[in-house]
């Protein structure tokens, strides 16, 4: 079972090591991690989907707590909760078929940032399995590099995790 | 915020700081980078005990920190000299004992440079300390300190390490040591729940079989007191771990040994057909429980612990207080009442009378058992505190010497550290200057750091270090006879040095027993002499330590291994 973790952190060096450090040790696998700065730019958010079932989560969320550059820690259970991945795809083009991959991407309210003589790149923000379906279709055309973010994430309305 | 004290360097301002946090002596060596702090320590009050390798200041620390209850505190210059503190800082983080450890690093600008002795050693640390800092900033100097003796003293306790740089030292700072700490990522919680302590009350009333499992928390939290009331209001025996000795009175009708691996055979029944067990301060180690799925089936569990993260971490616990111990003892004490165990008691008086601790003193001759010595040293010293190494005589050790009262009993628990004994005494003598210190020793442990016997004799340092001199690396020994089919594979260390003349090289005193009626004047001599003594007790080779578990077996599958003549 997926979780994803919100992880509120003190923005200072070496903390990102803290926490990677942390997951590799007790041996718990990260699928994905992000980390960027919030509203108070003090604190970072790290947000980190973990793989394991309740028992390796409850570990996972007080040996986070255990570490002090760790502010809070939230389980953002996915019914409440916005997720949104960001992906880049270069894909090999030339004029026979651009029209075709511009229909694809219109399709997933992608966008086109890179046009050139014999490729595009394709920027597409959406939750895992939308992006994981644009590469499906886009790779027939062949994918010449590709990048994700990993997942970033927002409960939803007005409380936040850390109020 | 306090009024600045005034301009001063780094260095100056380290000492401030110590001063400040009441720390009177540190155990270290200097090096390159150290220079400007080492001539600030000249001027200052503190003590400064010089180790012969920075091992031995690290296990220092903390051997001073278990006997006093303080902030252990040692410092190594950069480099090998911080990788020297290493296996120190592990033992200290494994046994949760309070140090903070400072290194020299070499300048800032240099960092990163593979600069000449450079480590990063606050990488290198970060799975082995509660928490560790790189200064940056001069200016940040105070508060980093003061952070990290709140840090290594309070919560759960541990190692704090604080990184060095050599410009950091020498720049002037104006001197400010903050009031408070405020770190919004760190609160541990002491008050446990009440609601969660009204339940555990209303499970031990109910109890027909109860058995109290104590650990180290029960010494860090300074609760042996409230724990020795509940035992007795409650009626429950009492089992402590290897790092809980003392925590409960080794002479206490009520007390059932150590559990585990080389525990009493009736702490571990009892564990076994408990069907409450209340956990204070442990974290069910592997040595204690042995095979997990088989450990104390019916038994349901209660565990006090200040770290959250050790709730049901290898055991599913049913009602865990989260918690100083002292403080939930306290609370404890006042909702729960006496527990159904009346036959229980008796069932345990007749497990102890059938089963108990025992050795076969030989029938011939005059040979020395291990455990008489430790017997021994009991009767000519009760309070004594005694520290350990690792191997069969620590076992012997925490065994048959039955401490009455904490921090009289040291010893390298989850790391199980050789080498760790001869360091940590010196601390405890420091720390406890009143107090006969003795390391209980083997011949391979005290090799791995003799050295310090030149500290002890410099510094007078007056600890009795009495080995086990039995010729052989002796708990490794026993497994491969147990399992290996007697094939002694690198264990046989015998005649490799004569301790009494390496004891007098040094100037200390050496004296040897090889006689089972040369041991008490042996341990008299030593204790009279008030000099660093080494004493070459030849024992029994191939004594093994008894009882034992054997690894992956339930702890009630628990063989008798007492060698006859």
């Amino acid at each position: 079972m997926r979780h994803t973790l919100s992880v509120l952190v003190e923005n200072k060096h070496g903390v990102l090591t803290r926490v990677a450090g942390m997951f590799s040790r007790r041996g718990y696998n990260i699928d994905s991690l992000t980390v960027g700065v919030t509203e108070d730019p003090t604190i970072s958010r790290m947000t980190i989907v973990v793989r394991g079932d309740d028992e390796v989560l409850e570990q996972v969320t007080k040996q986070l707590n255990k570490l002090i550059d760790v502010i809070r820690v939230t389980d953002l259970k996915s019914e409440e909760t916005v997720e949104r991945e960001l992906a880049l795809f270069k894909v090999s083009s030339d004029v026979s078929n651009r029209s075709e991959i511009m229909q694809i991407a219109d399709i997933f309210r992608a966008r086109i940032i890179d046009v050139a003589p014999r490729s595009m790149i394709i920027e597409v923000t959406g939750d895992e399995s939308k992006i994981d379906a644009i590469e499906q279709l886009l790779r027939p055309f062949g994918i010449r590099e590709m990048v994700r973010t990993g997942k970033v994430a927002l409960r939803r309305g007005a409380k936040g995790v850390s109020s | 915020m306090k009024e600045s004290t005034g301009k001063m360097t780094g260095a100056r301002a380290l000492i401030e700081c110590l001063y400040r946090e009441g720390v009177d002596t540190i155990f270290g060596y200097p090096g390159g980078v150290l220079l400007p702090i080492y001539d600030a320590l000249y001027d200052s009050d503190i003590r400064h005990v010089l180790v012969r390798h920075e091992q031995a200041a690290a296990h220092a620390a903390e051997g001073y920190a278990r006997a006093t209850g303080k902030t252990g505190v040692c410092i190594a210059t950069s480099g090998p000299g911080a990788t020297n503190l290493v296996t120190g800082i592990a033992n200290a983080y494994m046994d949760s004992i309070p140090m903070v450890a400072f290194t020299g690093q070499v300048p800032s600008s240099l960092i990163g440079n593979d600069a000449f002795q450079e480590a990063n050693i606050t990488g290198i640390t970060m799975p082995i300390t509660k928490h560790n800092y790189l200064v940056q900033d001069a200016k940040e100097l105070p508060r980093i300190i003061k952070e990290a003796f709140h840090i290594a003293s309070t919560g759960r306790p541990g190692p704090v390490l604080v990184d060095l740089p050599k410009d950091i030292t020498t720049e002037e700072i104006e001197f400010y040591y903050p009031d408070k700490v405020e770190l919004r990522g760190y609160n541990p919680t002491y008050r446990g729940n009440i609601q969660q302590i009204k339940k555990a009350a209303a499970e031990i009333s109910k109890s027909e079989n109860p058995v109290i499992y104590a650990g180290g928390g029960v010494i860090s939290s300074n609760a042996a007191g409230e724990l020795k009331e509940l035992a007795e209001k409650i009626q429950a025996p009492v089992t402590t771990t290897l790092t809980g000795m003392g925590g409960f009175p080794g002479d206490h009708s009520l007390f059932i040994g150590m559990p585990g691996m080389h525990g009493s055979k009736y702490a571990n029944y009892a564990i076994q057909e408990s069907d409450l067990i209340l956990a204070v301060g442990v974290r069910f180690d592997d040595r204690v429980t042995g095979k997990l799925k088989s450990f104390a089936t019916n038994a349901k569990i209660i565990h006090i612990d200040i770290d959250p993260a050790e709730i049901s971490k290898n055991i599913k616990v049913d009602i865990p207080i989260v918690g100083d111990a002292k403080w939930i003892l306290a609370n404890l004490l006042k909702y729960a009442e006496k527990s159904q165990s009346e036959e229980w008691l008796k069932k345990i008086e007749y497990w102890k009378k059938a089963y108990p601790l025992h050795y076969i003193e030989p029938a011939t001759g005059d040979g020395i058992k291990p455990q008489y010595i430790i017997e021994q040293i009991k009767e000519a010293c009760e309070d004594a505190i005694i520290v350990t190494e690792v191997g069969q005589h620590q076992m012997w050790a925490a065994q048959y010497f039955r401490y009455k009262e904490p921090r009289t009993f040291i010893s390298s628990g989850g790391l199980g550290t050789m080498g760790y004994g001869f360091p940590a005494s010196i601390g405890a003598k420091l720390g406890k200057p009143d107090k006969v210190v003795f390391d209980i020793s083997g011949d391979g442990s005290f090799q791995m750091n003799s050295q310090e016997l030149a500290t002890v004799v410099q510094e007078n340092v007056p600890v009795i270090i009495a080995i086990f001199n039995n010729g052989y690396l002796g708990m490794v020994r026993q497994w491969q006879e147990l399992f290996f089919d007697r094939r002694y594979s690198s264990t046989c260390i015998q005649d490799s040095v004569d301790f009494v003349k390496l004891a007098e090289a040094y100037g200390a005193l050496g004296l040897r027993a090889t006689k089972r009626d040369e041991v008490r004047p042996a341990i008299e001599e030593a204790i009279a002499s008030g000099r660093p003594t080494v004493i070459d007790f030849v024992v029994e080779c191939e004594e093994n330590v008894s009882p034992m578990v054997p690894a992956g077996a339930a702890i009630n599958e628990i063989l008798d291994l007492e060698r006859k003549e």
